[in-house]
């Protein structure tokens, strides 16, 4: 059971939580304009990262925000949590 | 090879069975193959013994990093079935499930594989109506199927409770008599021993830490135990699939998640076939040794960890109470996790990819094992031909990009 640190609420454990997948997606701004490959690209195709990954969660059983996070793939450790529309913080490994 | 009969049991049983051959060698890996095999489980290993045995490819390595059928071969619920939806899938799992009979035969190793039927429940009017939707479009594909009420149910499930009382009541099923399970271990041991004989190297304990890829055209691995060249690999790594092709600068449309899974201890014989239940999610069959096996959930976030998760089995264990109240005092024995390479339609990833010479099979989810002697089949004629086989052509990565998905969400079985 994972502890999840929501940065509305504080520390609350996991299956209050929905995961959302790979943050910073952006969607292409003219989709018309776009072969269909980049269209998968986007649909599709994740960086399914092993380490480090910044990721989307959301607190649905609490404040209902989204928010995202720094976690390592490997061993679950959340190393950082920031809100939606904020870069990544740097230096973290 | 030695070949194993009753004749060799009673021959070694007079000097005490000290003396059978090792049923595979540990060579060193040789400076060059034809292929180059990724991955040392069942997919890796049927592979290497189709490409052997069918092709007649004569310079064959496997590459494992752990051990023989140490990742989702060892870790998975041994079901095995054809019971699916569309009909490039039917043909892809009911081809496996055909190879799946004569197993044992064909590689002289007690694969244990036992046609014990597998059940599908429901448990409302809608439900009923998906199974039936799959249980016709079997019969469409020339796959039996049958449709189960509730007095047949209760011949089938006699331990089951199908009263009505619990929360979701069942209301029906479908049965695949021909699905059943088989013994995991054995099947990796089986196919690594046929392809042992046939001269195919099989290299443990060496992981790989790059593709070689120059001109987008593949040129060997570099591993744990230096290059080793080839102009032919294939990647046979299920949920560290993405991790590899990453190597070659190749993105795939799937996620790692860990899927769950756990045996009871063992108990006398109290279950005859194979249940899922996709409502309340519970999948769960009994093995030789008489422990329950059950399949649970996947965890939702992305991991490479093959860590057990505790919220994960004790919702699958309370569906399966609802199902069957006579296991409220069973004690679990094992729990672990396999890392599985979800995709987004739930259908596998297999073929050849944008560099010359690599080969994908992978993308398979929470139901690689059933498909293992199969894909070894289909990738062995991918491979030696350099050009995907018909049954394994829908399942190449442009049907992300054309749009041909093959939605197999409700026949995995897994969510």
């Amino acid at each position: 059971m994972l502890l999840i640190d929501c940065p509305y609420c504080g520390a609350r454990e996991e299956h209050e939580f929905h995961y959302g997948g790979q943050a910073h997606i952006i969607r292409p701004e003219d989709p018309d304009q776009i072969d269909d490959k980049d269209w998968a690209t986007y649909l599709y195709f994740r960086k399914n990262t092993l380490g480090l990954q910044a990721e989307r969660w959301q607190h649905n059983f609490g404040c209902g925000q989204w928010f995202n996070a720094l976690r390592c793939t490997q061993t679950h450790e959340f190393k950082a949590v920031y809100k939606m529309g904020e870069a990544a913080p740097e230096g973290i490994k | 090879m030695q070949k194993y009969s009753f004749f060799k049991l009673l021959q070694h049983s007079l000097s005490h069975h000290k003396n059978w051959q090792a049923a595979w060698r540990n060579p060193a890996p040789a400076a060059e193959y034809d292929v180059v095999i990724v991955g040392g489980g069942g997919h890796g290993l049927a592979s290497a013994y189709y490409l052997a045995k069918v092709h007649g490819v004569k310079r064959i390595a496997v590459i494992e990093k752990g051990w023989l059928g140490g990742g989702n071969t060892g870790r998975n619920t041994t079901v095995i079935r054809s019971n699916y939806l569309r009909d490039d899938s039917a043909r892809l799992y009911e081809h496996s499930l055909k190879l799946w009979e004569g197993l044992s035969q064909e590689l002289n190793y007690n694969v244990m594989f036992s046609q014990r039927g597998l059940i599908n429940l429901a448990h409302s009017h809608h439900e009923m109506s998906t199974l039936l939707q799959r249980h016709y479009a079997m019969i469409e594909n020339g796959i039996e199927s049958e449709v189960l009420n509730m007095q047949q149910l209760q011949k089938w499930l006699p331990n089951a409770n199908l009263t009505g009382s619990a929360r979701y009541p069942v209301t029906g099923g479908i049965v695949q008599r021909r699905g059943g399970t088989a013994r995991h271990d054995a099947v990796a041991w089986g196919y690594a021993r046929g392809a042992d004989a046939l001269g195919v190297d099989i290299i443990q304990q060496c992981e790989v830490q790059d593709l070689i890829v120059t001109n987008n055209e593949i040129k060997g691995v570099e591993t744990t135990k230096g290059t080793i060249r080839a102009d032919k690999v294939l990647l046979c790594a299920a949920g560290h699939s993405g991790h590899l092709t990453k190597m070659a600068g190749l993105d795939l449309p799937m996620v790692s998640v860990p899927l769950q899974a756990l045996v009871s201890e063992p108990m006398k014989p109290c279950m005859n076939t194979i249940i899922n239940d996709s409502t309340v999610h519970a999948y769960i069959s009994q093995s030789d040794k008489g422990e329950l096996v059950i399949g649970a959930s996947n965890d939702q976030y992305l991991s490479y960890s093959q860590r057990g998760s505790w919220e994960v089995n004790e919702e699958t264990l309370q569906a399966i109470l609802e199902l069957y109240p006579v296991f409220s005092r069973v004690k679990m024995m094992r729990h672990w996790a396999g890392i599985v390479d979800i995709t987004p339609d739930r259908s596998p990833l297999m073929g050849l990819t944008d560099v010359k010479g690599l080969y994908l099979d992978g993308g398979w989810g929470t139901g690689g094992f059933k498909a293992t002697p199969g894909a070894g089949h289909l990738m062995a004629d991918t491979v030696a031909n350099d050009k995907a086989n018909p049954l394994v052509k829908p399942f190449g990565l442009d049907r992300f990009t054309s749009g041909r998905l093959v939605d197999e969400g409700a026949a995995s079985g897994v969510h």
